[in-house]
């Protein structure tokens, strides 16, 4: 991790552990850099599936398209909300606006 | 009916709007206005470059032929981006800290600035870019063919038409790539309209999807049932092609030159990164969403055999839909012309940076110290580049006719590419990584590129059956398409696998094996710790204060007067409203001109890029300022030596200059007093014989004390012409020495008495006889002569009322040393130094000598080898005599 996203919330007089919210929201940020492996793995499944050239009942067409673009979409949603949320939590971090202002 | 002259008039149209589009981005850019041309926006949408013609047309081809297996290629740059926080923020942070301007120069910069490496990467990249870009044309014609043979008149020709894409598409790459030289690389123009661009193809694939699904197959129920009916109803992926062909695209995403163009170096700020991470993806999986649909509806509708790449365009002509085909060949026109513009710029900038100029710069005299406008050439070397891969481009094109071979070139220019991916990630992640791995890696992989899968791709010319089946010289386990006996894998997959496997191996092992310099190691540092080392980028939006910065830094370096009115010129120039100027590229361009010729020019560009922000202060500058400091160091201490020297200089003359002033005054008295004192005796003389000569009767006493009186005058004279004689035989070193041997006590014993003869005995001598039994081997009546000066000069100026003079003689470090004080008041310092000179008297009133004792007495002693120097501090006036040992040891 890098260590931007460790320090603490309050500049002033650091503390030891975080206060409820901003450590609900490091734990989505954590979420969100999780993201791409969770990806990974759902566009792995497909390779689990039975190949029609082998098996009987292979998996149709449509439902195989239903299941990637369904894990598509969601990867899209969860990025997106995870995005504004990881940005809204680094921009109340670091409160010091010269330094971070881009993150908003 | 669109007959070919509408969908030609249609294309024109379409092209005066991008260059209208892209004109204005500029100017806007130019102005400082338009922040929405930086907006993240318009960067996901640049993004979309990813999507050619290749995946405009062919995914629907590929999906016609292998289900969903076309979706591969999206997943992999969905992954890359909803990744970014872990890769691409790196990235683009290290290419905007490092002023990187293509992912040559990445590498090239990573790995010591090493321009070999930057070669190679361009190499491959043009390499890999020529047939991509082939790929494009010929998409272009195809689509212009399917409207041609529906075209009565027949007027087409394909030749002339592949031409004339490639050529205007070389002059609007030439037109918006190059206009200017920016340090950032930036191009608002190509960027806003590649943008537009992206729109309008996402716009027509959606559009014929909907006509498809809604117009064609009666709603989303009844299009899957007959996708499940088609011919491909069936999920049937090859798990191998799957993952690789995802890793594969995940890959070439982020190492494609266009994409690092658009990505990287085009990027404005990296917070676009966070929208792009979902903006992209939904972009991608809206460009795929209708393509399995498009794909079955072609393969029921169109007859057998025909081509289902053109499935997008030949649909919907089916159906008689003839402008929804016009949209649909607008969206294709689209995706060829934005990613050949792009890679055109990519591949040109690598071409001029790392081969022109290296080359150019070396034919000059003088190497890099030219003072010629290197700015010319870069532009017309990026122009000539562009010009010729365009062409390089219509010439593969041409010579490989257009066939299948060049339907699959996509994935194998990917597969070329992903070469890059060791060297880059590698780069960014381990700083062990060396410049010795990165060179052994990408010459591994791009050899076994080559090997596996390009020269089988391109057929029996380059590499003949024999080889492809046992393999070169017979060797089976080097076929080609079964490396190691390996056998019976796709060849795709094979050739991915190997090279990337032995790519990344080769660059590890020699990693680890060699030493890297240490400009290498310090870029690496700069590049894996790039989050310690850098700070985010400012906005450019606030520029005000930014402006301030740079007026406060400007009056400190030019002068309050000339940077204020530096700055209010260029406010005039840029509309005048505003007392300063907005920081527009070409404003700062012009304020670092100015800097540098006070500061040097690699100076000026740190101090502008830590105000302006966005870079970090590279270790090039660094250099570059140590050296310019280093410069001026050495010539403010030259300048100081030589002050120092001149300050010398002057004071010695000034000295020179007093003295010969004093000497000056002495002689003009000396002149004065010689006449005086010659004539004395000369009048007395001269009285007296005329009193002998003309009165008569003079008593013989009287005859008697007239002829003494002028006895004594003329001895007078005498004396005083023999000193003056004495001294200038002194001077001229004619002087023969009388050496003799006697001890320094009968020597002075004869001078005390010699000098005090004659007169009264009102100076007492006191001597330590002891002391003074030193032996000595010189002239002694010289030296004698030098003691009676002394004691008699004593006994002359001895001011005190008891007049003492102490004589004592000492063997002081291997010298004779004798010292003469008296008790009088001494010799006034102003006078000190004169007193050995010519002529020199203290105190003209005690007139006795010409002034010239002590003159003889320091000439004797200089060449008796020693010397007289007055002794300060001795309570009256002291004299101190020297005389070297060796005299005394040769008596001995």
């Amino acid at each position: 991790m890098s260590s931007d996203e460790d320090r603490p919330s309050s500049v002033s007089r650091p503390s030891l552990f975080l206060e409820r919210q901003s450590y609900r929201r490091r734990r989505l940020s954590d979420a969100a850099r999780l993201l791409p492996f969770m990806g990974a793995a759902l566009f792995a499944i497909p390779m689990l599936w039975p190949d029609s050239r082998s098996a009987q009942e292979g998996v149709t067409l449509s439902s195989a398209i239903f299941y990637i673009f369904t894990c598509w979409a969601v990867l899209i949603v969860a990025s997106l909300v995870f995005g504004f949320a990881a940005g809204r939590m680094t921009a109340q971090d670091d409160s010091d606006p010269e330094t971070d202002q881009w993150q908003r | 009916m669109a007959t070919l002259n509408v969908l030609i008039l249609v294309c024109l149209g379409y092209v005066v709007l991008l260059f209208g589009v892209a004109f204005a981005a500029d100017r806007m850019a130019a102005a400082g206005r338009g922040a929405w041309l930086r907006s993240p926006l318009i960067y996901t949408l640049s993004l979309s470059i990813y999507c050619t013609a290749w995946t405009f047309y062919g995914a629907v081809g590929n999906a016609a032929r292998s289900g969903l297996e076309f979706v591969t290629i999206y997943l992999g740059p969905t992954l890359v981006m909803i990744s970014w926080w872990w890769g691409l923020r790196k990235l683009v942070r290290v290419g905007r800290s490092q002023r990187v301007t293509s992912i040559a120069d990445l590498i090239s910069s990573r790995y010591g600035k090493s321009n070999t490496l930057a070669i190679c990467v361009t190499i491959l990249a043009v390499l890999g870019g020529t047939p991509y870009i082939a790929l494009q044309l010929q998409s272009i014609t195809l689509s212009f063919s399917i409207f041609a043979e529906a075209d009565p008149s027949g007027l087409y020709r394909e030749g002339s038409s592949v031409f004339w894409v490639a050529a205007g598409l070389a002059v609007f790459a030439i037109l918006f790539g190059t206009r200017n030289l920016d340090a950032n690389e930036r191009h608002h123009g190509v960027v806003t309209a590649i943008a537009l661009e992206s729109v309008v193809k996402l716009f027509a694939l959606l559009a014929v999807g909907a006509f498809v699904v809604w117009g064609v197959a009666g709603g989303v129920g009844p299009m899957m049932d007959r996708i499940d009916a088609s011919e491909i109803g069936q999920w049937n992926v090859d798990a191998g092609r799957w993952t690789t062909f995802i890793f594969l695209s995940a890959a070439a995403f982020v190492c494609l030159p266009r994409m690092f163009q658009v990505m990287v170096v085009e990027n404005a700020d990296e917070g676009h990164l966070r929208t792009a991470a979902w903006a992209f993806p939904l972009y991608l999986l809206l460009m795929s969403l209708f393509v399995v649909p498009i794909a079955v509806v072609g393969l029921d509708l169109l007859p057998e055999g025909s081509n289902p790449d053109l499935f997008v365009l030949t649909v919907p002509l089916s159906q008689g839909n003839d402008w929804l085909a016009m949209l649909s060949f607008i969206g294709g026109f689209s995706s060829a012309t934005s990613m050949v513009i792009v890679t055109a710029m990519a591949l040109s900038t690598m071409v001029s940076n790392h081969v022109v100029m290296p080359i150019w710069l070396s034919t000059q005299e003088g190497g890099g110290a030219v003072s010629g406008d290197v700015r010319n050439v870069v532009l017309v070397a990026r122009r000539v580049s562009i010009a010729v891969i365009m062409a390089l481009g219509f010439f593969y094109y041409r010579l490989s006719g257009g066939g299948a071979a060049l339907a699959s070139i996509g994935l194998v220019a990917f597969a070329g590419f992903s070469q890059l991916l060791p060297a880059l990630v590698g780069g960014l992640f381990w700083r062990g990584a060396t410049r010795t791995g990165a060179l052994m890696g990408l010459t591994v992989g791009f050899l076994l590129w080559i090997y596996t899968l390009l020269l089988p791709g391109m057929g029996g010319a380059l590499m003949p059956e024999v080889v492809l089946h046992n393999g070169p010289f017979g060797w089976g386990w080097l076929r080609p398409q079964a490396l190691f006996g390996i056998d019976g894998m796709d060849p795709m997959v094979h050739s991915v696998m190997w090279s990337l496997c032995l790519n990344t191996v080769a660059f590890c092992v020699a990693s680890l094996l060699s030493f890297p310099s240490p400009l290498e190691r310090l870029q690496g540092a700069q590049f894996v710790n790039v989050f310690d080392h850098s700070v985010a980028p400012r906005r450019w939006t606030g520029s005000v204060a930014q402006s301030e910065d740079l007026m406060i830094m400007t009056q400190r370096i030019l002068g309050a007067v000339p940077a204020q009115e530096f700055f209010q010129a260029e406010a005039e120039k840029q509309g005048g409203r505003a007392s300063l100027p907005e920081p527009t590229p070409a404003f700062l361009e012009r304020l670092e001109r100015e800097l540098s010729g006070s500061v040097g020019a690699a100076t000026a560009h740190a101090m502008i890029g830590q105000i302006v922000g966005g870079s970090s202060v590279s270790v090039e500058d660094l250099l570059a300022v140590a050296d310019e400091s280093a410069q001026l160091l050495e010539y403010s201490s030259q300048l100081e030596a030589k002050s120092a020297e001149l300050t010398r200089t002057a004071r010695q003359l000034r000295e020179a200059n007093t003295k010969l002033t004093q000497i000056s005054e002495q002689k003009d008295s000396f002149l004065s007093q010689v006449s005086h004192e010659l004539r004395t005796p000369m009048t007395s003389i001269r009285a007296f014989s005329e009193i002998m000569r003309d009165t008569d009767g003079l008593s013989a006493e009287e005859q008697t004390r007239y002829a003494a009186i002028i006895h004594d005058e003329a001895l007078r004279l005498t004396r005083l012409l023999d000193d003056l004689l004495d001294l200038s035989v002194l001077e001229s070193g004619q002087v023969s020495l009388n050496v003799g041997g006697d001890t320094l006590r009968s020597v002075l014993d004869r001078a005390v008495s010699s000098a005090l003869a004659g007169a009264g005995h009102t100076l007492t001598v006191q001597r330590s006889k002891v002391s003074e039994r030193i032996p000595l081997q010189t002239d002694l009546d010289r030296l004698g002569q030098v003691f009676i000066n002394l004691i008699s000069n004593a006994q002359k100026y001895c001011d005190a009322e008891d007049p003492i003079l102490t004589i004592s003689a000492h063997d002081v470090g291997g010298q004779v040393v004798i010292d003469f004080a008296d008790n009088g008041s001494g010799i006034p310092p102003e006078a000190r130094s004169m007193v050995f000179e010519k002529f020199a008297r203290v105190g003209v009133d005690k007139a006795g000598g010409a002034g010239l004792g002590l003159a003889i007495c320091r000439e004797i002693m200089q060449r008796l080898g020693g010397e007289i120097t007055y002794l300060p501090g001795q309570g009256g006036a002291a004299f101190r005599v020297r005389l070297p040992m060796a005299y005394r040891q040769a008596a001995q």
